[in-house]
């Protein structure tokens, strides 16, 4: 018995050594004169539709960047490329993958996945590590208040969402003769980090107003059925409805509102866009009216270098992908934007020279403005929000780029 | 309960909840008639899978992926012109070729083995489905569009899809066959017979193998029936199929394998309560109200059992 | 064959393996300390599955609660209690050395009672449960657990939690917990060793192999199936809280309670190397491992298509697993003679 386990053990320490093996290489990742970037993105699982946004960005800037001859170090020019793993939408894959990226593969600057949840899993990862992360996908506040040094996030922090909804009811209110304060809201939010900040912010929101939240729903991460908050919609009559559950949430909620009959003046939401809400066939007018919070719009006047204004990158991408690209895809291009730039300022590939570079960033991009607060999140670009309007996004905030009015009250009889 | 749980707040919401059931009874009229509705489609898939347990000693747990299949396929249709309401005929149709087909090569060899050994299968199955339909479809949440109405009552308080009622309506019709086709025709009795002893039929001349291929065949035909009507009523995606399992599962257990009026009762019984549960105590609790009520039935089930043992005793 | 200088060798052997290998690949400490784990999950799956018949899919429940508990704890000493109502949302300073060894040491012990605890409870309910009902209901509590825990907000629901970070100062976490999963992993095999040669080990495989028997020659198989659980949960908690030190981000469904992947590996690699033996469990996790990274690295897309098809042929064409493939194969190096057919 106990020489054939031996024998066994042996063998399967051999298949261990040469499974490692076969599965590592560990090449460094400045070679010649490619700058390798490392990102575990959603490929599979619940995320895989922006996951795909995601790498989406990233390409089309690496592409761009690279037509442009590349990022100038100490005066010579190096390629961009992205070893990409698939994360499977869960953390536990995502710091295993983060891991393997720094140690096996040598990597030295990360490009984050695509979620707060994702990115919250793999921040501490690059931490220890002492590895730039630059991400573009993780909005989430509590990613920010950790102290983590090595992780940069272009986007705007999630609290930041719909606070401008808010904003516009209270106007609305106002100009109606009304005490904002007497507003109600109905709050839904997706069990993870991202929406649950989402949800912190509109409390906050609600706070400063004095307007009450009568309705605070956590919805399950994989959420298939939203009548009881709906049915508590109804009869509550609020005066805002904000949710935010991602793509699946954010579908299935604009549908069922429509079906069970329910509605308020104010309805806003996140992730429109990769729920496809304005695409009549698959619902109709149901999406009329509701506000969408974004990150960026193709009507936004920013402009770079590399891709020209907002619109610009749009019709660019449009035309190389088939389809407009929604703010997850833009944010990501950024990213690799500034690294593009840190990277150039550091005249180094020294990832402290990298990070400290990355800190003191502050450029204009096609996406906006990106300054890092020393926390690591981006202080210079606000939100907006559109409203579906006959089947287009138009944008209704902040003012200096609106150029339609808000349709208030949604859907009135 | 500890304060680290369950805080405050959250008590004072469930109460709130509550209460408005109390204050507005047309919700709580809302609540039953939907959860009927959607309970009659749990009821369906919960029928499929106590045939197979009963007949063939397999606990199927790729039920639910046979259900997202079969959503799939409604989604194809309506995506090329066709009304999706149609799935509800021709998803069985391809449902019980692909059932087949696992029995053919998985299923059959693991009949006879111990119960474990398929449910450890049946969920290896699940997994390679989920993934296959994932590279296949696309990770994209998919709905049959099927453009039915709604009807409103008590000034659209309570409201009634019109496509629920009709899943329902279908569920019901397609249950009702099942049963008339176990009863009356001779391959249902062959599957019958086989149900209450495997041996004894085979000596009669059943060819239990084939009566196996067509149980297993026919609960994945029963499914993509159900799934044809999630994806119209809901959405489809590769990976939610496990909830349906499990729900099945707990609907066959409540039941017991050879009851079908308490497969129909428990099934509408479950979808009430979950809309109720979810109603009370919002909508994050739902799952772990579904799981949780899980074992508690069966630990519930069992102590019974116990009970009934010691007046044996 | 000199019985007594073999197994000297073999554990000799062993031991350098698990000294030296994360030193040799430091790439992979990561990859090494799952290794170790892995085994732990089966080694303590086992106790139940293999040696007692009972087939539980809930045992990640264990994992689960030892890695919050452990994570807990450790927030809790070292930073003001009042002044956070929600440990999620406190400031993640860095910790010295010293406060970080003893917090995880303390944690996982505080963890590791809290499981057994849970465990006793928890089975003198479900452990009456036979069979398929069993594993179901483990099923359903394992998913049952992890959705609740999404809802405490003490512990940061579904934003999860983040554990200290490593400190600077100890050098490689992947080196460190290679050596904290290696050990655990020594522990848990040796302690099994000893238990299953006791009375313990004779009694629960005489409740798998009829357990109303069993109970009517006067065994108190309650007692036993529940020590057994809570025997299983104590390891388990002890590998919680490593990982989620290890991992530093805790999420409750797809980090703590992750029970479509640990919670079912746990299962089948047990059940791959070959159920109800000493050495199977621990066969069975490495190449489980081994395969499934490679399935990741080389298969990207596909992996879970290959996993699935893997747990079928497993399932289906090796019940016995490794260990009895080749138990079938040579029984004469398993002490069993071959009678000759006259």
């Amino acid at each position: 018995m106990l020489k054939h386990t031996k024998f066994l053990s042996v063998l399967a320490c051999g298949a261990v050594v040469s499974g490692l093996a076969v599965t590592g290489p560990a090449e460094a990742k400045i070679e010649g004169d490619t700058i390798t970037l490392g990102s575990a993105v959603s490929i599979t699982g619940r995320y895989a539709v922006n996951g795909k946004h995601t790498k989406n960005g990233y390409d089309l800037a690496v592409k761009f960047i690279n037509n442009k001859g590349g990022v100038s170090v100490g005066g010579k020019k190096y390629k961009l490329a992205i070893k990409y793993y698939d994360d499977e939408s869960t953390a536990a894959r995502g710091t295993q993958l983060a891991e393997r990226l720094i140690q096996q593969d040598q990597i030295k600057y990360i490009l984050g996945p695509y979620s707060s949840g994702m990115t919250k899993a793999i921040a501490p990862v690059a931490e220890k590590y002492g590895i730039p992360m630059v991400e573009a996908n993780g909005a989430s506040r509590s990613i920010f208040n950790q102290g983590f040094r090595y992780t940069f996030a272009v986007l705007s922090t999630s609290e930041q969402y719909l606070s401008t909804a808010i904003q516009l009811a209270a106007e609305q209110a106002k100009s109606d003769g009304k005490d904002p304060s007497s507003l109600t809201i109905a709050l839904g939010v997706r069990n993870e980090p991202f929406a649950l900040d989402i949800g912190a912010g509109i409390h906050e929101d609600a706070k400063k107003y004095g307007m009450k939240i009568i309705i605070d729903e956590k919805f399950p991460k994989e959420v298939s059925d939203m009548t009881s908050f709906l049915t508590k919609i109804k009869a509550l009559k609020p005066d805002v409805v904000v949710v935010s559950a991602h793509t699946v949430g954010g579908a299935l909620f604009v549908r069922q509102m429509t079906e069970q009959k329910a509605n308020a003046p104010i309805v806003a939401m996140t992730h429109c866009e990769s729920a496809k809400i304005e695409d009549s066939k698959v619902f109709g007018a149901a999406g009329e009216n509701i506000l969408c919070a974004g990150q960026w719009a193709p009507e936004l006047t920013y402009k770079d270098g590399y891709f020209g204004t907002a619109m610009d990158y749009a019709n660019t991408f449009e035309k190389l992908y088939g389809y407009v690209p929604p703010y997850q895809a833009a944010e990501s291009s950024a990213a690799v934007l500034v690294y593009a730039d840190a990277i150039s300022r550091a005249g180094s590939f020294d990832t402290v020279k990298v990070r400290d570079a990355l800190a003191a960033t502050n450029m204009q991009t096609f996406y906006g403005n990106v300054k890092f607060a020393p926390t690591g999140q981006n202080i210079a670009k606000p939100m907006v929000l559109r409203q579906l309007q006959n089947g287009k996004y138009k944008l209704v905030a902040p003012s200096q780029w609106a150029d339609t009015k808000l349709n208030f009250p949604r859907n009135a009889k | 309960m500890s304060p680290i749980l369950l805080r405050r707040s959250t008590i004072d919401a469930f109460i709130s909840n509550l209460n408005l059931l109390f204050i507005v009874p047309p919700l709580s009229l809302q609540l039953v008639v939907n959860g009927m509705m959607i309970g009659a489609l749990f009821a369906l898939a919960a029928f499929g899978m106590a045939l197979v347990w009963g007949v063939m000693n397999v606990i199927n747990i790729t039920q639910g992926e046979f259900v997202v299949l079969g959503g799939y396929v409604a989604v194809l249709m309506a995506q090329n012109g066709i009304h999706p309401f149609f799935a509800i005929i021709v998803a069985p149709v391809i449902l019980y070729g692909v059932g087949w087909f696992f029995y053919q090569t998985i299923i059959k060899r693991v009949v006879d083995k111990e119960l474990f050994t398929s449910l450890l299968a049946t969920f290896g199955i699940s997994i390679l489905l989920q993934q296959l339909m994932n590279q296949v479809f696309g990770a994209d949440i998919r709905r049959a569009e099927h453009g039915f109405g709604t009807w409103g009552f008590f000034d659209g308080l309570v409201t009634v899809e019109q496509i629920k009622l009709l899943a329902a309506i279908a569920a019901i019709a397609l249950g009702g066959a099942m049963v008339l086709f176990l009863k009356k025709s001779r391959l249902g009795q062959a599957i019958r017979a086989t149900a209450q002893n495997a041996r004894a039929a085979r000596i009669m001349g059943i060819d239990t193998d084939k009566v196996y291929a067509a149980t297993y065949s026919l609960n994945a035909a029963i499914c993509g029936a159900a799934g044809a009507m999630v994806a119209m009523i809901w959405v489809v995606e590769p990976y939610i199929g496990l909830v349906y399992t499990i729900r099945a599962f707990m609907i066959a257990i409540i039941a017991g394998l050879g009851n079908l009026s308490g497969v129909v009762v428990a099934g509408l019984s479950l979808g009430v309560a979950e809309n109720f549960a979810g109603f009370i105590f919002g909508a994050q609790y739902q799952i772990a109200f579904i799981f949780g009520l899980l074992v508690v039935i069966l630990v519930g089930r069992s102590f019974l059992l116990g009970r009934k043992r010691e007046y044996l005793k | 064959m000199n019985m007594s200088s073999k197994p000297v060798l073999l554990y000799g052997g062993i031991l350098l393996v698990g000294i030296f290998l994360p030193l040799v690949f430091p790439a992979f400490q990561t990859q090494i300390s799952m290794m170790w784990m892995m085994v732990t999950f089966a080694l303590t799956w086992d106790i139940l599955g293999g040696r007692m018949g009972y087939n539980s899919f809930g045992n990640i429940v264990f994992f689960g609660v030892g890695m919050y508990a452990a994570a807990s704890v450790q927030h809790e000493l070292y930073f003001d209690v009042g002044q956070f109502e929600v440990i999620s949302d406190q400031f993640n300073l860095q910790l010295t050395s010293e406060k970080y060894v003893f917090g995880l040491a303390l944690g996982s012990i505080v963890g590791a009672g809290i499981c057994v605890v849970l465990a006793w409870i928890l089975g003198s309910g479900i452990l009456a449960l036979r069979g398929q009902y069993f594993a179901i209901c483990t099923l359903g509590l394992g998913v049952a657990v992890g959705e609740f825990a999404g809802t405490i907000d003490y512990i940061g629901a579904g934003s999860g939690m983040s554990a200290p970070v490593f400190p600077q100062a100890m050098g490689s976490s992947g080196l460190f917990y290679s050596y904290y999963f290696f050990i655990l992993m020594g522990f848990t095999f040796f302690a099994l060793k000893w238990l299953y040669s006791t009375r313990f080990g004779l009694a629960i495989n005489a409740i798998r192999d009829d357990e109303d028997k069993a109970e009517a020659m006067g065994l108190h198989t309650t007692r036993y199936k529940t020590l057994a659980w809570c025997v299983a949960a104590f390891f388990l908690s002890f590998a919680g809280a490593g990982f989620g030190h290890l991992n530093g981000f805790i999420d409750p469904l797809d980090v703590a309670f992750p029970g479509a992947t640990f919670g079912v590996w746990m299962v089948l690699m047990a059940i791959l190397g070959g159920k109800g033996t000493l050495w199977g469990p621990v066969i069975g996790a490495v190449v489980f491992h081994v395969t499934q990274e490679f399935f990741w690295s080389t298969l990207l897309g596909w992996q879970r298509v290959a996993l699935g098809l893997m747990i079928v042929i497993v399932v289906v064409f090796f019940p016995l697993g490794i260990m009895g493939w080749v138990r079938e194969k040579w029984p004469e190096r398993f002490g069993h003679t071959l009678e000759e057919k006259s």
